[in-house]
Parts: C-alpha cells; structure tokens; sequence
C-alpha cells in the first residue's frame, strides 16, 4: 500500500517554495487561505498575499491586473467557486488575452464530502477545457502537485490546477519528469488501457491487482495534465489493446472521458467511470461517497469485464 | 504630457469625436453616444494628465488606463490614433476582420491597450490590480479607470469599491461617465443606480462631482485626486450622451445606432465647430 500524502499541504508548501525562490509570485484568496493553503504564502510574505474577501470575481479580475504588471499570480478558492463564481473573469479577464495567471481549484470532486453538493465540482474540468488558451492540471499525487507548480510556473499562461482535499496514496517517482500535455505510464499492461486521473489511478491499480487472478491485465494511465493533451501519446498508449477505460472524479461530461474519447473516436471501444451526470451530497467521508458514486476499483473491474466479454 | 492649454486639449477633444466618426463611419452599428460623452476625459488624460508614450509602452513608470465599459472603446482608439500608437487610417478599419481595433478593447490588438474589457463590471478590478502591483514594486504611477453610470449595476464593481477601500489603493482613480442613459433607456427609469456619489462615499472612497464637458473642471479634478492619500478617489462626471452631435445628444438609440451618410456630415460639422 501506497503511503499517503495530503495534496493541498503539498501544494501549499510548493508555492511557498516557489515564492521564496521568486518575487513575482503573488498569493490571492478568497477567505479560504486555510483550506487551500495559500496560508504559507500569507504566513510568510504577508504582503505578497492578498486576502480579497469573499469576492471571487473581484479576486480573479485583480489577479489579471497583478500579472499586467509582471506579477505571477496564484488565485485560489474552492474549485466550485474559482470556475463557477467566476468564470466570465476567467473568460474575459483572463484567458482572452492569455495572461499568467494561475487558478487554482481546491477542495475538488466529492472531496469536501460533508459540505455537500453546492461545495462539490464535478463539472468544473468540463468547463475549464472548454475555454481557449486555458490549461487544465489534475495531479494524481503529492509528489505530482510539487512537479506541477514548477511545470505551471516555466509555462507563461494561464492554468487551472485542480487540488484534491483528500490524502491522496503517492505513485509517482520523483525522478520521473512532468510534462504539460504528457500522459504517464503508470503500469504496463496487454488487455485494457485506464485513462485515469486523481484518486482513480490508484483505484485503477487496485482494480488491476484484482483483475491479475483472473488472468486480465490492464494497461494504467496518469492523465493528470487534461489539457493540452500530447494526442499521439494516448494514441501510442492504447497500442495492442482491446479496449479502454476512463476514470475520473468528475461528471462523465466534458472531463477526461470526453478528452481521451475526441482523440480515439471509435477506434476502440471505450467506457467511462465517473459521476454520471449528477451532483454531489453530503456524507461522512470522501470514501463513502465514491463508492455511492461508482468511482470504485470495482467499478473499473466491472467495465474491463464487460470490454473483454 | 502636462500640457495644461485648455484651448489645446480642447482641440484634441474634438479630433478624439472626429475619430469616434471616422470609427463608425456611414450605415455601421457604432457605440456613438458613450464614446462622445467620455472623450473631454479621455482627452484630458491622454493629453494632460497621464504618463505614456507610443515609444515606450512598455515602461514599468508608465501611467495605466482602463476603459471599463469597454464599449466606448472608439473614444480610447481615437486618442490613441492621435497620440500616435497607430496610424489614424486604422480607425476605418475598426470592427473588420483582421483589423488591430476589435468591438471591445483588447491588449493583443492594440497598442496601448492595457487590458480587455467589454464584459461590464471588470474593468476596475483589474485596475486594482495594477495598483496593488505597482505599489508592491514601489512605482508611482496611477491608474484610471473609466466606468458607465449604467455598468455600476454588476455586483463585481462594489466588490472592487470595497477592496480598493481596504487596501487603500491611492494609486487607483474610477472616474464614472455618468450620462444617465443605458442601452435601453434612461438609468433612471431603467434600474436607477441611486446616488452614485453617496454610495462611493459610504464605501471609503473620496468622491468628487464634476461637469465631464468643462475641461478646466477636468483637469483640475485629475491635479486635486493627487493630493488624496489613503484612499481611493472616484470622480463622478456628469456628462451627456452623444455630446456634441445634437440629433444624438440623450437619445438612446445612439447607444449603439447607424449614421446616414448626412447625418455623418452633419455630425462631423457640428464637432468641427465645438
């Protein structure tokens, strides 16, 4: 068993790293410093870091003005919040005229599990692909979040990085290097290739552990930067294989599915595990309620099955 | 620029609202009324007050402007023409495809655009923004935003009042076009803003109220907000729609209307001889 590392105190320390190595980055928040951990930056540049209230779309559309002056700014609230309170900042302010700006979506998913649907995204990935010029990041882990922000920080646009809430199992090594756009090769596999991102490349490795007895070997993908999206490297990943699989923390609208089914089209068959078109809800753990929700190692068991028949 | 000659900004008053003409031209959708209502101020700033210069644009002293309705951009682009960012034949050309001058201003068409805008509400957010980023680089240089009486309605304009209060932004001047008229009739029986300067008042901020057609008040009010320290000061500029060509002058439908080919002429005669 994996060991596990919190994402969000991972990134937190991260940007603070990177604040430290360089002046430019600026830290705003919308009264949520706390849980996004934007307070590291607060804590020790106070006055690189603006506490813009519970006001999403002023705090975005002041971020566009920071970076217009040199600034690197990093905005943060909850994911459900920064897209969609905000979103036409996003649009106008921001990815228009392709400023520097990194939003930064924390609490996604069902991972804020007892605050219930109106603090759960599930469509905020969807939304976020769908703009020009945006970039859009799900780190699978710790060691992938700290990779992120050094990766979003060398890249000169804008990014949506989606942090989880959850302690997340470690997978990645850290000499592998993060490229925007690169899908990793998590483990080889013949029969299936999972495309998967977040919490649901280490439920696709527990499903291909228990897939092994059956004499089943799936193929597992980490496509944690969503967009771009290296088209030819999921092409070459998906080489000899029977039929693919899609597993996310989000709507199976306009996530990851959608972006690996636009490059296979009908090549493969392809089936998606995630929330199939509905909110979220209250309940007393980020477990109980991916399991409510299928994103389960049993379900990818279930639909690798189903693709070999 | 601090050329103080009224009688020359005056005169570049008049060349900005030639420009707004040459910007719409005959039988086009043109944003006549708020261009011609904001550009004494526009004058005012690109030609007096402000810090800038078409040689260097990208100066970090530089003084900022942000056209936050972003609708009355032909006022900006045509004093933009006159300060020489362009050619002045580029403003023909505004709204065609490929052309350097968009519906609504933005940065990567433009030169001397500051930022994009057009969707209401925006624009002095990221103004405080800058103000935020020039004072944490210890410049000081101001920003100027322009806001419409109608575009106060967006809840994003208090969140920026309010912030802009509580980080004591002296750097960040909101001047409001306050012509009474929206796009679909007079603010007033439309969704009545209220007492705009009370409600900047009420905010923090230092308010001043001025006739945004008399150039000495103008400039007189852009010398007086230096002197503010500690807050942010909003200059609210009664003006009228349309002002300067009579058959437009508080009609609504020059909100966003077409020109005759005599109505053009007229109107340009009536702005040669303001």
């Amino acid at each position: 068993m994996a060991r596990l590392e919190c994402p969000r105190d991972a990134y937190g320390r991260a940007l603070l790293e990177a604040a430290t190595q360089d002046s430019r980055i600026v830290a705003l928040d919308a009264d949520l410093s706390g849980s996004t951990m934007s307070r590291y930056v607060k804590e020790n540049f106070p006055d690189r870091f603006f506490e813009m209230g519970i006001a999403e779309q002023n705090m975005v559309s002041v971020a566009a003005g920071l970076s217009l002056t040199g600034k690197i700014p990093f905005a943060h609230s909850f994911s459900v919040f920064i897209v969609g309170r905000a979103y036409d900042q996003i649009r106008q302010s921001i990815a228009v005229p392709k400023l520097n700006v990194k939003l930064v979506g924390s609490s996604y998913g069902l991972s804020d599990f007892g605050d219930g649907a109106t603090h759960q995204s599930v469509e905020d990935v969807a939304i976020m692909r769908a703009v020009p010029n945006m970039t859009v990041i799900v780190p699978v882990d710790a060691v992938e979040v700290r990779q992120a922000v050094k990766a979003i920080l060398e890249y000169h646009g804008p990014v949506y990085l989606r942090i989880s809430r959850s302690p997340m199992p470690v997978i990645t090594d850290c000499r592998d290097e993060f490229v925007i756009g690169k899908p990793r090769l998590v483990s080889e596999g013949k029969d299936i290739v999972v495309y998967a991102n977040g919490l649901m490349v280490s439920a696709a490795l527990k499903a291909k552990e228990m897939l092994e007895e059956q004499g089943v070997s799936l193929r597992v993908i980490n496509v944690s930067s969503i967009k771009p999206l290296d088209a030819e490297a999921v092409r070459q990943l998906a080489h000899g294989v029977k039929g693919i699989i899609t597993a996310e923390e989000h709507s199976i609208i306009g996530g990851l599915g959608c972006a690996i089914s636009d490059i296979i089209g009908e090549a493969l068959p392809l089936r998606r595990v995630g929330i199939a078109d509905r909110f979220g809800q209250s309940a007393s753990s980020h477990g109980e309620l991916l399991e409510h929700y299928g994103l389960t190692p049993e379900s990818i068991v279930e639909q690798a099955q189903e693709l070999l028949g | 620029m601090q050329n103080r000659d009224l009688v020359y900004l005056q005169e570049k008053a008049k060349a900005i609202r030639l420009g707004i003409l040459e910007a719409i031209g005959v039988n086009n959708k043109g944003h006549l009324g708020g261009s011609m209502s904001a550009a004494d101020i526009v004058a005012a700033l690109y030609f007096y007050k402000m810090n800038h210069s078409p040689n260097r644009r990208q100066d970090p002293d530089r003084d900022r402007f942000i056209f936050s309705k972003g609708h009355s951009a032909l006022a900006q682009y045509a004093a933009l023409a006159e300060c020489g960012y362009f050619d002045k034949k580029e403003l023909a050309n505004t709204k065609k495809l490929g052309a350097i001058l968009q519906g609504h201003p933005e940065r990567d068409y433009t030169p001397g655009v500051e930022c994009n805008t057009g969707s209401l509400g925006q624009g002095l957010s990221i103004g405080l923004g800058m103000a935020l980023g020039g004072r944490l680089d210890g410049k000081n240089y101001k920003v100027y935003v322009i806001l419409g009486d109608g575009e106060l309605a967006e809840g994003q304009v208090w969140e920026a009042v309010t912030a802009a209060s509580f980080y004591k932004a002296d750097n960040l001047v909101a001047i409001i076009d306050h012509n009474k008229l929206q796009a679909t009739g007079p603010i007033k029986k439309c969704f009545d803003t209220g007492n705009i300067g009370a409600k900047f008042s009420a905010f923090g901020w230092k308010t001043f109220e001025i006739d945004g057609h008399d150039m000495k008040s103008i400039v007189d009010i852009l010398d007086e907000v230096d002197e503010v320290k500690g807050v942010p000061c909003a200059i609210i500029a009664h003006t009228v729609k349309g002002k300067g060509v009579s058959f437009a002058e508080g009609v609504p439908s020059f909100h966003n209307g077409e020109l005759t080919a005599e109505q053009f002429e007229q109107a340009k005669l009536q702005i040669s001889n303001m």
